[in-house]
Formats: C-alpha cells, structure tokens, sequence
C-alpha cells in the first residue's frame, strides 16, 4: 500500500496546472535572458580585455569602449559628415525606396507571368540569366549611370529586392490550390476576381516571406551603392573611416546598420502579423 | 416535355500526362439526369468519376460524344450549376461569412443583400454564432456545412458533388447525408453525386450508376424506390436497402477487382 501514500495522491485542479505552468514559462523566459546577456558580456568583456592586454591589436579589430565613445562623439557632436541621424535616415531613405519599387515591381511580374504561362515560357530564360548576375556588380554601372546621389543607391537596392520578391511571388501563384481556384470560377468568379480573390492572398503568405529577407537585401544594396561611392550615408562613413584607418568608426557605422536592420525586421513582422491574420496560430505545448 | 436537365451522350475524355501520353479516362459514356432527380455514380477509384462532373461544368471540355446541359452544349462554366469538392475548397484567408457570401458577390450581388442572404445560409446549416471565425479554427464536419452553405446560397438548378464527404469520419458523414437531404428537398435540384460508397449512394439517390474500372463507361443503372424523406441513420438497416445493396455490390465488386488487378500489373 505504500503506492497510495499522501504524496503521490495530489489532486491537481486546472487553474492550479495553469498557474504552475505559468510560473515555469516565466522561469524559463528569465533563464534564456540571462544566458542571451551572459554570452554577450563574455563576448564584449573577452574583446575589451584582449584588446587592453594586447592579444589582439586595437588598431585593427578597435575595442568595445572606443566603440561606444565613437557612438556617443557622433550622437552629441556629428560625424564627419555631418549629424548622425541625417545619415541613418539617408541609407534608410534609399533603402525604402530601394524596397518599395523593388517589391511592387515584383509582385506585379510574379503575379502576372505566375497567371500566364505562355509568357511565363518566353521570359523564363531571360529571367535566368538576368538571375544568374551578382547584384553588386551592378552597383559600380549605376554609379556610373545614375551619379554619386540617391538614385544610383535606390537602383541597387531595387534590383536586389525585385528578384527575391519576384521568384516568390511567382512561385506562390503557381502553388495556388487548384481545387480553390475551381471553386471560386464555379461560384461565379471573373478571371480578376479569382487574382484578387484566391491566387494572390494564396501567394501572399510567399511574397511575405520574400519581403521580410529582401529588407535586409535593400539595406545591403544601399550600403553597398555607399561605400562604392556617395556624399552621405552609412556606408559612406564606413567607407570614410576605412581611408583614415579608423577600426572604432567602421565598427561604430557597422553597430548603427545592425540597429537599423533589427527595427526594420521587427516592424515587418508587426506588419505580417497584422495582415495575414487567417493563418492558424501553432498551439503552445505543454 | 422539357429536356432533361443533364445529357452525356456517347462522351469520350481523354488526356495529356505530363510525360506527353495520351489518356482515355471515359469511353462511350451515356447518361441522362431529369430535372429534381439525384444521380449518383459510383465506381472503383480512378475510374474517371470525377471526370463526368468537370465535363458538366465546362471545366473540362469532352473530347467526343456531347455533353449538353438543359437541352444546350456545354461551352463554358454554367451559372446554374453548383459544385462541392471532395477536398477543402473554402477559402481559408475569409471569414466563413465572406466565403459563404463570395459566390453572390461573385456573381455581382449588392453588398448588403449578399451579407443578409449568407447570414440565412449560415443559420440554416446551423453555423449561426460562427460567421466571424476562419476556416482553420472549424472541424471537417463544420467546414463541409460552409462549402454547403457557399454552394447552395447561388441556388444552383445543377448541383454537382464530388466525393463530398469522404474525409468526415463515419459518423459525422451519415449526419451531413441527412442534412444535404434535407436542402436538397427544399428546392430540388438536379444532383450528381460521385462517391465510392455505395451505401452513400443508395442512401441519398434516386438512380445509382455502376462504372466500369478505368477507362470508365457505364456497366449498369438501377432506380432507387425507396421512400422519400429518407432517414440517413435508419435507412441502411431496412431490408429492401439490404437487397438493394446485395444486388449492386454483386456488379460493382467485379469492377473493383479488376482495377485492383490491373494496378498490381502496373
């Protein structure tokens, strides 16, 4: 009988599960915080502490606190080129524009070569081979063509968006659900409604996915297009403190990008959320 | 009096694989359904059931023989005809109000009268309270009462049925067999329905074709007189449904065979 001893005969309720369960999620959220931040002082500490000893050379590889002096000079003073944020917001100026005619243009030739096969057929081979082009080699041709300002930076970035929005795109208007697009047409639907109706939400969820990656890629192209030549931006002041072999300022430039880059991601997630608000939420495990 | 509702006359179907051979899916295939009359077709998988129905629709065009829908030709999708596929066609990005109401706006419906007549639909297929939720958050059962609801709400004078309820569990099929009877008793439409279950078919029809394995054609037809309203939870345990049963299992088992036969050659 020693089975059925008191402590093995606890009755739980289900407001008493959850509230366990709800302490260990907390638990566990705290615990993945502290060791997130652990690893980042390691990182930061062991950076700071080789450079102070002369492991590594702070010439070359800069030290954490030069960094952050380097970001507080260019908060309160200015760069080189002017206040910091005239630069931010320079970069992110191309970058936006660079993405937005970048994924307009290539949701519209997804969707249209997606719905038209014949043209689809033709295109396909130039598709490949423009494809098949590193976008960066690009950078220098429309530099030359578009001059050292904005435009040459937004070209850049439009063509390393227009690709990945396109290819996806495509591929989910050609993934729509046939029985679904013989539904809608059954039910009454005129070629542009079944687009507007089925083949597009059904590709929104592939064109979103395109979108959230080719932010990235649009902050790449306008760095890239910066540093190959501009009078402001990031990039260019990466690019200044490379002439004057200034490790602290590139990894300063470098630090700003990241920053940018991470709001930029969370406000497409928060974007996404919003609009594709069909999708079935995974159920949280216990 | 009138033509009948739906004539296949002497239809052949073939089709392209994707490796470029040519397919027959239906041979010389002949069958007539008269206005209000419920069809059923039943035969061994991959037999070209479904293919009947995509013929009617204009889905997909007869390759000889004709195919014609209240006395014309079928050339293209028919305003007048309903369909209910065997997998989940709803819409899963719309509300089950926009895809009960999507087919009158389709179909160039106000607004407002397309929302009042989806919200009569919902109700009717006893979804009321669930207009607002998506298709994700339903069970099979509750989806298959929209896709009834979104098809029935155009007021189809044709309604075709492919395999409708053959992913609901058993219980839950005899339930939406007694509902569709019960729709289809209010306006009596003309009904197709395809299936591989035979007591489905006797259920629910009044006429049930046999089809010969692949490429399919008619092998036999026998009128179903058992009394209407049926009862779909009693009706399989009444003598005549038994014999009704015995006798068309004997034709379609034959069927079933050989296509199992000719698959294990392939």
């Amino acid at each position: 009988m020693s089975s059925m001893s008191p402590t093995l005969e606890v009755v739980r309720t289900d407001s008493e599960i959850e509230a366990a369960a709800a302490v260990a999620r907390v638990r566990r959220g705290r615990m993945v915080l502290a060791w997130q931040l652990g690893i980042l002082l390691f990182i930061l500490g062991g950076w700071e502490l080789a450079a102070r000893f002369n492991f590594i050379d702070p010439f070359f590889f800069a030290q954490p606190s030069a960094i952050v002096l380097r970001l507080v000079t260019w908060i309160r003073d200015g760069t080189s080129l002017g206040p910091l944020w005239y630069q931010v917001w320079v970069t992110i100026e191309e970058a936006i524009l660079g993405f937005f005619w970048g994924a307009v243009a290539g949701v519209l030739v997804g969707i249209a070569l997606g719905r038209n096969k014949f043209a689809a057929d033709v295109f396909s081979v130039y598709i490949k081979v423009a494809n098949a082009i590193p976008r960066i080699v690009l950078a220098p041709i429309f530099i030359m063509a578009f001059g050292l300002g904005m435009t040459s930076k937004v070209a850049v970035s439009f063509v390393m968006v227009f690709f990945v929005v396109f290819a996806n795109a495509f591929q989910g208007v050609r993934e729509a659900d046939k029985a679904m697009i013989a539904n809608a047409q059954i039910l009454g639907a005129s070629p542009w409604a079944v687009t507007r109706n089925v083949v597009v939400p059904s590709a929104l969820s592939w064109i979103f996915a395109s979108l959230h990656v080719s932010f990235g890629f649009a902050i790449v192209g306008a760095v890239v297009g910066e540093l190959l030549g501009s009078r402001y931006g990031i990039g260019q002041l990466i690019a200044i403190a490379q002439g004057s072999f200034d490790a602290a300022g590139m990894f300063a430039g470098m630090i700003v990008l990241i920053i940018v880059a991470l709001i930029a991601d969370y406000v497409m997630s928060t974007l996404e959320s919003k609009i594709v608000r069909w999708r079935p939420q995974p159920a949280a495990d216990m | 009096m009138a033509p009948p509702v739906i004539e296949l006359i002497r239809v052949n179907r073939r089709f392209l694989t994707p490796d470029g051979k040519s397919l027959t899916a239906l041979r010389d295939f002949t069958m007539t359904v008269e206005a209000g009359q419920f069809v059923a077709i039943v035969g061994p998988t991959g037999c070209g059931k479904s293919t009947t129905l995509n013929m009617v629709t204009g889905l997909a065009p007869a390759s000889g023989g004709e195919v014609r829908v209240m006395g014309k030709p079928v050339t293209g999708i028919d305003r007048r005809i309903g369909f209910v596929f065997q997998t989940d066609a709803l819409f899963p990005w719309k509300s089950v109000l926009n895809n009960v109401m999507a087919g009158p706006l389709f179909r160039g419906v106000a607004k407002a009268t397309a929302r009042a007549s989806a919200m009569d639909w919902i109700t009717r297929v006893g979804l009321a309270g669930f207009e607002n939720h998506y298709p994700h958050q339903l069970s099979g059962g509750m989806r298959k009462r929209v896709a009834l609801a979104q098809t029935f709400i155009n007021k189809p004078e044709i309604l075709l049925m492919d395999e409708p309820f053959s992913a609901l569990d058993v219980q839950t099929r005899i339930l939406m067999q007694g509902e569709l009877l019960k729709l289809w008793s209010e306006d009596k439409a003309s009904v197709v329905f395809v299936t591989h279950d035979l007591d489905e078919a006797i259920a629910l029809a009044d006429k049930v074709y046999v089809l010969t394995s692949g490429p399919g054609t008619v092998k036999s037809s026998y009128d179903i007189d058992l009394p209407r309203p049926r009862v779909t939870e009693e009706i399989r345990y009444e003598p005549e449904f038994i014999a009704l049963s015995h006798k068309i299992w004997n034709d379609l088992r034959e069927e079933v065979q050989k296509s199992h036969g000719v698959k294990r050659e392939s």
